[in-house]
């Protein structure tokens, strides 16, 4: 087992790190043993109190990735991943309910305020009762996911009464099983992919959301996902169904403390936009990156999709990736509907000894189907990334057109940025535009804005958040501030 | 003080291929408070590369020679110490940035400079008050702000939005690097009466010209010529005015 500094000492040492997510909180932990087998999915599916089918599910997923190898086309290395040195369930320990906020776990608590969440919605996250007309101030509804298990999701009253279900996907297995059994697996099959397969057998929680005919969402919905116990993967599973109509926008915040050894990630979303549904699926991810040695990090690989079901259906990605020490991610639509609309916006940081390999798929099969891609790569110390990019446009989708933009940005002369689009179209009527260009911040923009008082961050945060803004201003408000102090941050000390 | 920029002896080279190339060879200057100096000067004589020595380009060495602003170490300040310190260069090529937002930038530069500087922060209504008096002044169309960073800016746009940044950053020292340079005549008066409405005893400009036009709205103070790297001559704003009418040829034969 590698070596593990305790991130306490480890801060302390450092003085202010660069990143400021990366504590550890102290909480008693239920954590199974670590290993991948067959007794280890029904350990988890018991403790989720799943019913039978579920557990049946996971096996035939588990049974299918023992047959399945790492995929190896990706631009990136690490050395092999011991898939039995992980737990594959870490959780705190389950207290009853507490009553006020002086009952909850003080180092949960600690941990939010850490994460700057306001008290009164550490409270419900805590989930202590608030009184009525209290909650109605807060604009968007989280659920918090601590390593395996989601700790609480608030705002559920205002939802329900709207008809939106918003609860930890363990829960809608248990109160929603015919939905669940009905979506899950119908976008990302459990065999569609090594990751994908071994989440589909060790998943421990995540978000479900359902919006019913003709319910535009009252609020933005958003799920923090936090790594911290050493040594745990998480594999969170969210399943977003948005009915005929319906509409609804869903962020999606991710980090971890800061360890030496790699930490697993392996997640998979899976959307449903049903007849002039609508979902925007807002990422900001900002996993633990490593050091400046490319020690640590999480490895992040995960299956992101969505299928466009009806005509006029809408799925629309946003991600600004900064964190990971690897990056494998490719959120994707499948447009099956007529007229239906795929968008993919992406800003891909790499700083350090980093390595992102992202990008979309958008696979064309509705008549007038639309997609656009904007992807942003930006590269700074010994990073390497790449776009990898497939607009495919099927037979029958006549009149289907993509536009795809892939600019990026280097920083310094010792990173990488690569673009490589796979463009495939069977059908004439099609339309494909690709365009990509390559640029450096240079020595000129950055004595220019030097000479006009800026230090040399705050420099690079302007050159960068201009050469990003596409993509920024397709994030929500509150999110698109934290994205851009976050792009800052990522690339601190890459000049000068 | 009677100094308020004090530059001694000052050489500096640049890397050429691998080998030093020494640009400055020895220049000598003051500039006192409430000045407007006038630096003139053939191709290629160093006039520029002082403007860059002083505002801090790290691709130029400083080899000997001293400068003192304020009775400070210029030379030892980062480029954004200078300009907090009260140093401002108009570029003679102001620098496109792709995507930032004109009045974004021009907000965010006027905040550091006063936080350096130990003053209030402007907040978006002072911001926009302050600006669009200036832009006015200036005859800048709105729409400047709201465009990037000299990205398509015709030349005059861009030497007005540097006339339009030196006015918000309030420098006690200008340096005009040709400023007049591709300026039609309409856009040479703006220009010159931008900088002549900052002018006051803390407001001092080096101004780098070819051309007696802008010395007939600015009066300069003193005039200086410059050749081989080195200040050869100054004197009055008649100086100007002969080499208006005679050319360097006889400043050049009396340095060599």
């Amino acid at each position: 087992m590698p070596a593990v500094t305790e991130t306490r000492e480890q801060v302390e040492k450092l003085g202010k790190s660069s990143y400021e997510w990366g504590f550890e909180t102290d909480i008693e932990m239920d954590v199974a043993p670590k290993g991948l087998n067959e007794d280890i999915i029904r350990l988890i599916s018991t403790r989720k109190e799943e019913p039978e089918w579920m557990l049946e599910w996971r096996l035939a997923a588990y049974r299918s990735w023992l047959k399945m190898k790492e995929p190896t086309w990706a631009k990136v290395t690490h050395p092999p991943i011991d898939y039995q040195d992980v737990h594959y369930y870490a959780a705190p320990k389950k207290k009853d309910g507490p009553k006020s906020l002086e009952e909850v776990d003080p180092e949960l608590l600690r941990t939010y305020e850490k994460l700057g969440i306001p008290l009164h919605e550490q409270a419900m996250l805590a989930g202590v009762e608030v009184p009525e007309g209290e909650e109605a101030r807060l604009p968007v509804a989280v659920d918090a996911v601590f390593d395996s298990v989601s700790v609480a999701t608030t705002f559920r009253k205002t939802l329900s009464e709207a008809g939106v279900i918003f609860c930890p996907i363990s829960e809608a297995i248990r109160d929603y099983p015919d939905l669940v059994k009905q979506y899950i697996g119908s976008v990302v099959p459990v065999a569609d992919n090594f990751y994908a397969a071994l989440n589909s057998a060790v998943f421990t929680d995540g978000s479900f959301v359902f919006v019913p005919k003709g319910v535009r969402c009252p609020m933005e919905l958003s799920t923090y996902f936090r790594i911290n116990a050493k040594n745990t993967g998480q594999f969170e599973r969210t399943l977003i169904i948005v009915e005929d109509g319906a509409s609804v926008s869903y962020l999606e915040g991710c980090t971890a403390p800061m360890r030496d050894e790699n930490q697993l990630h392996a997640a998979v979303v899976e959307l449903v936009a049903m007849e002039d549904a609508s979902i925007k699926y807002s990422t900001v991810q900002n996993w633990y990156p490593g050091d400046e040695n490319g020690r640590g990090g999480i490895y992040n690989f995960v299956t992101k999709r969505g299928a466009c079901r009806g005509a006029r259906a809408k799925i629309s990605w946003t991600q600004v990736e900064t964190g990971s020490a690897i990056t494998w991610k490719y959120p994707s639509c499948i447009l099956q509907g007529e007229d239906s609309v795929g968008e993919f916006y992406s800003v891909a940081v790499t700083n350090n000894h980093q390595q992102a390999d992202t990008g979309t798929k958008m696979i064309h099969l509705g008549r007038n189907s639309r997609s656009t891609i904007i992807a942003k790569t930006i590269s700074a110390g010994k990073s390497d990334s790449t776009y990898r990019g497939q607009v495919k446009i099927m037979p029958r989708a006549s009149g289907a057109r993509n536009f795809t933009q892939c600019d990026s940005l280097l920083i310094g002369d010792q990173c990488g940025a690569h673009t490589v689009p796979y463009i495939e179209s069977r059908n004439m009527t099609a339309r494909v535009e690709h365009e990509a260009t390559t640029s450096k911040i240079s020595e000129d923009q950055m004595f220019y804005c030097r000479q006009r008082g800026l230090s040399q961050e705050d420099a690079v945060g302007l050159i960068v958040n201009g050469f990003c803004k596409e993509v920024l201003k397709e994030l929500p408000m509150e999110f698109a501030v934290e994205a851009q102090k976050l792009l800052q941050i990522s690339l601190e000390g890459s000049v000068g | 003080m009677s100094e308020l920029l004090k530059i001694s002896g000052l050489h500096a080279s640049i890397d050429a291929d691998g080998a030093p190339k020494e640009i400055l060879r020895g220049v000598d200057l003051v500039i006192p408070p409430g000045e407007v100096h006038a630096i003139m000067g053939p191709n290629g004589c160093g006039k520029s590369t002082l403007s860059y020595v002083l505002a801090g380009r790290e691709d130029y060495e400083v080899t000997a020679g001293s400068a003192l602003f304020k009775g400070e170490d210029l030379l030892a300040m980062e480029p954004e110490e200078r300009a907090a310190a009260g140093i401002f260069l108009a570029f003679q090529t102001p620098v496109e940035l792709p995507g930032v937002n004109n009045a974004n930038f021009l907000r965010t530069a006027v905040n550091a400079v006063r936080r350096a500087r130990n003053a209030p922060e402007l907040d978006a209504v002072g911001f926009l008050k302050a600006v669009r008096a200036a832009t006015k002044n200036l005859s800048m169309a709105d729409d400047m702000l709201k465009r990037n960073v000299n990205v398509g800016f015709s030349g005059g746009e861009k030497k007005r939005n540097e006339v339009l940044q030196m006015t918000m950053l309030q420098p006690t020292l200008a340096i005009l690097d040709e400023t007049d340079s591709g300026l039609d005549v309409d856009a040479l008066r703006i220009v010159a009466e931008g900088v002549q409405n900052l002018r006051s005893p803390d407001f001092s400009a080096l101004v780098i010209t070819h051309h007696q036009k802008l010395l007939d709205y600015l009066g300069p103070d003193r005039v200086h010529v410059m050749a081989k790297g080195r200040v050869i001559r100054s004197g009055g704003p008649e100086l100007a005015k002969q080499i208006n009418e005679e050319g360097y040829a006889a400043f050049l034969k009396e340095a060599a």
